[in-house]
């Protein structure tokens, strides 16, 4: 073969490749979101099965919760994604509604030489103080008195956290707020809060980053980012009393001891009873328009075909990138809710889609 | 100069037909030259107007306290309170000491160039310099991170600091409770490394504009090379190089992901340089994504926009006036 058929026959090759990813990308619709960052990964995953499955083609772009809200109340993308839920007015006055995808949860880790991953046991009001900054060294007898078959290292604690708006930050700080009264009068809960002690940095690489390089130092990270990086992290002491691991049969627990008959799904899962759930996890939230416009009826449709599939087949690729997935009855009221809230020009239900 | 130019222009046209001016294409070609030059003005002004309108809620509900308030409480509830001290002063105290590190460097690698250096290793090390500028500030925040912040950690903190906090009077700008290495100081380090090319090369360029007769006539009656840099380029250059100075103060100020990387993103008032603090323009990168539009938040983060801006515009439009003189020649 010289050089000419060679270029010819790699040039026929791609262009029939390309013209074969035309015909499938022209087979499915897209659907186009945008918004937080923490379920991006599972919803790539989900839009390329989706795709290969031939129900829908989802294009989302993880701008952030907040640009998420922004995008979806100037209608200029199919649906929005949150990680902390919309109050009811804020819901209102932007005309969505909301609904749960899957669940995550956040995971401590510190950097502690010679205590082992999962070793270290903290309770609700040690935690509290040490983000705080009223325990400043690791030989606290607090924490030594927790942790009496361990040996804890005696070296000053210091405090890594996510210094950009994120949702994991939401999800943290409600914990704290929830299980320490002084938190909750202090910095409060939200999605960027004004601590007290500690380091910031962006993202969870950032925390990870501070934790590895310092000794002695302890932050929250999505548990998602923790396994993939193998973060060593900590036993944490749930309210009914016991010390759980940070591990799936917890995190399960959790999603199974939610309530999730509750307007607009927002489900508390955030220091709940139970004995073997995993006090720090959180929903994340689509946010889909009650009212959309002639033009994105078809996108409306298209975005609810998908999470439709997503909640029948999406559970393995979830359970695999260490999301949570989503009870089957809290499926079926999301689905409810679709048919109910979400309406076309005319009135007409967009739900379920013939 | 200036006359024979003149003189040989008006000579052209006694030679061939002079062509008409006014014709079409002169006033369209003089038309987007001018256009070109308002365009950069009108957006300039547009940047300055976006900027003010967006912080204006911020700056009508806390009024003068925006600025000296060091609250900075992003929850949205009755909490929720702004306050651009703590930005600001991260901000100026960062700048202020990378120039403090990297004007004695410069000063020596422009020495070196104009007068120690042999001919053949000006070149190589003068681009070298000018490479350095070239750095994206991104990969400086990368390194920062991954190298300088374990060192200021390891050897400069842990080894240094138990002597640093016994020097009296000052001692107590050096204790801190943070361990991490991200801090006030180690940003300023990094910017110090990233502003040091500007203010070597305008150095280098001004100290090679002095007159060589002055300081030949300085070597002639006896002076050493250091008092010739001391008695004869310093007083000569003085303006340039405190023009060259703000040129980096004002990119410093400005910095936005290298600084983010390594300052420790804390809206706490530092008590001490190895403490985490926060900048303007690191605040701005890390919430704006997740602010609503319309909020509070929003606006102040426009508002510290705008005062970046002043600030910068302050520090640029000075250097400018010193090094007037300079440029213009």
């Amino acid at each position: 073969m010289n050089r000419r058929t060679l270029l010819l026959g790699t040039g026929a090759a791609l262009g029939a490749g390309l013209l074969n990813a035309r015909g499938a990308m022209a087979q499915v619709a897209t659907v186009t979101g945008a918004g937080a960052t923490f379920p991006r990964p599972l919803y790539e995953r989900w839009s390329a099965q989706a795709r290969d499955a031939g129900v829908v083609q989802l294009n989302y772009q993880s701008i952030g919760s907040g640009g998420g809200i922004n995008q979806i109340t100037a209608r200029t993308v199919d649906f929005g994604a949150s990680d902390a839920p919309l109050t009811q007015e804020q819901l209102t006055e932007r005309k969505l509604l909301q609904f749960p995808t899957v669940m995550g949860s956040v995971v401590l880790s510190a950097n502690l030489p010679g205590v082992a991953d999962q070793a270290l046991k903290l309770t609700p009001e040690v935690i509290a103080e040490i983000f705080l900054g009223k325990i400043t060294r690791w030989r606290d007898p607090k924490i030594v008195e927790l942790n009496r078959d361990v040996a804890i290292p005696n070296m000053p604690l210091s405090v890594a956290y996510r210094a950009d708006g994120s949702g994991t930050t939401w999800v943290w700080t409600t914990y704290l707020s929830r299980v320490s009264e002084e938190w909750k009068n202090g910095p409060g809960a939200g999605t960027s809060v004004r601590w007290p002690v500690g380091n910031g940095a962006r993202g969870n690489e950032g925390v990870s980053n501070i934790i590895r390089n310092s000794p002695g130092t302890i932050g929250y990270i999505e548990n998602a980012y923790a396994v993939v990086n193998r973060m060593p992290t900590t036993q944490i002491r749930n309210k009914s009393g016991n010390f759980v691991k940070a591990q799936p049969p917890a995190f399960n627990a959790t999603a199974a001891n939610a309530n999730w008959n509750v307007p607009n799904f927002q489900a508390d899962t955030i220091d709940i009873s139970g004995a073997d759930v995993w006090p720090i996890t959180s929903p994340t939230y689509i946010l889909l328009p009650m009212d959309p416009p002639a033009d994105k009826v078809a996108g409306s449709q298209n975005a609810m075909r998908f999470f439709d599939w997503a909640f029948k087949n999406g559970a393995e690729a979830a359970t695999r990138l260490e999301y949570i997935p989503l009870p089957t009855s809290a499926h079926d009221a999301i689905r409810a809710a679709w048919a109910a809230n979400v309406k076309g020009p005319n009135g007409q239900a967009l739900w379920p889609v013939g | 100069m200036q006359q024979t130019i003149t003189a040989d222009a008006s000579a052209i046209p006694a030679g061939g037909v002079r062509r008409r001016t006014g014709s079409f294409g002169d006033k369209l070609f003089e038309g987007l030259c001018r256009g070109a030059g308002v365009l950069v003005l009108l957006t300039l002004g547009g940047i300055i107007l976006t900027l003010l309108i967006g912080g204006l809620p911020a700056f009508t509900h806390y009024g003068l306290a925006f600025l000296t308030s060091d609250a900075w409480n992003p929850v949205e509830d009755h909490r929720e309170e702004y306050g651009a001290l703590v930005s600001i002063f991260g901000t100026v105290v960062s700048a202020v000491l990378a120039i403090i590190f990297a004007v004695p460097v410069a000063f020596g690698i422009s020495f070196f160039l104009t007068e120690l250096a042999p001919e053949w290793l000006r070149r190589p090390v003068g681009t070298a310099i000018e490479l350095l500028a070239a750095v994206p500030s991104i990969i400086y925040g990368m390194w920062g991170l991954f190298v300088v912040v374990p060192f200021v950690q390891i050897y400069i903190q842990l080894a240094l600091g138990d002597y640093l906090t016994s020097i009296p009077l000052i001692g107590f700008i050096f204790e801190s409770r943070s361990f991490a290495g991200t801090s006030l100081f180690t940003a300023a380090l990094v910017l110090a490394i990233m502003i040091l090319p500007f203010i070597a090369a305008t150095m280098r360029d001004v100290f090679l504009q002095v007159p060589p007769v002055y300081k030949e006539s300085a070597y002639g009656l006896g002076a050493t090379r250091w008092e010739v840099v001391k008695g004869v380029v310093l007083p000569y250059t003085r303006i340039s190089v405190v023009g060259g100075i703000m040129l980096g103060l004002g990119r410093a100020l400005g910095e936005t992901m290298a600084v983010t990387f390594v300052i420790g993103n804390a809206n706490r008032m530092p008590q001490s340089i190895f403490d985490p603090s926060t900048t303007i323009a690191s605040v701005i990168a890390m919430e704006f994504p997740e602010s609503l539009s319309g909020s509070m938040k929003q606006s102040a983060l426009f508002a510290l926009g705008f005062l970046l801006f002043v600030i910068s515009f302050l520090v640029l439009a000075a250097s400018r006036w010193l090094l007037r003189s300079r440029l213009k020649a």
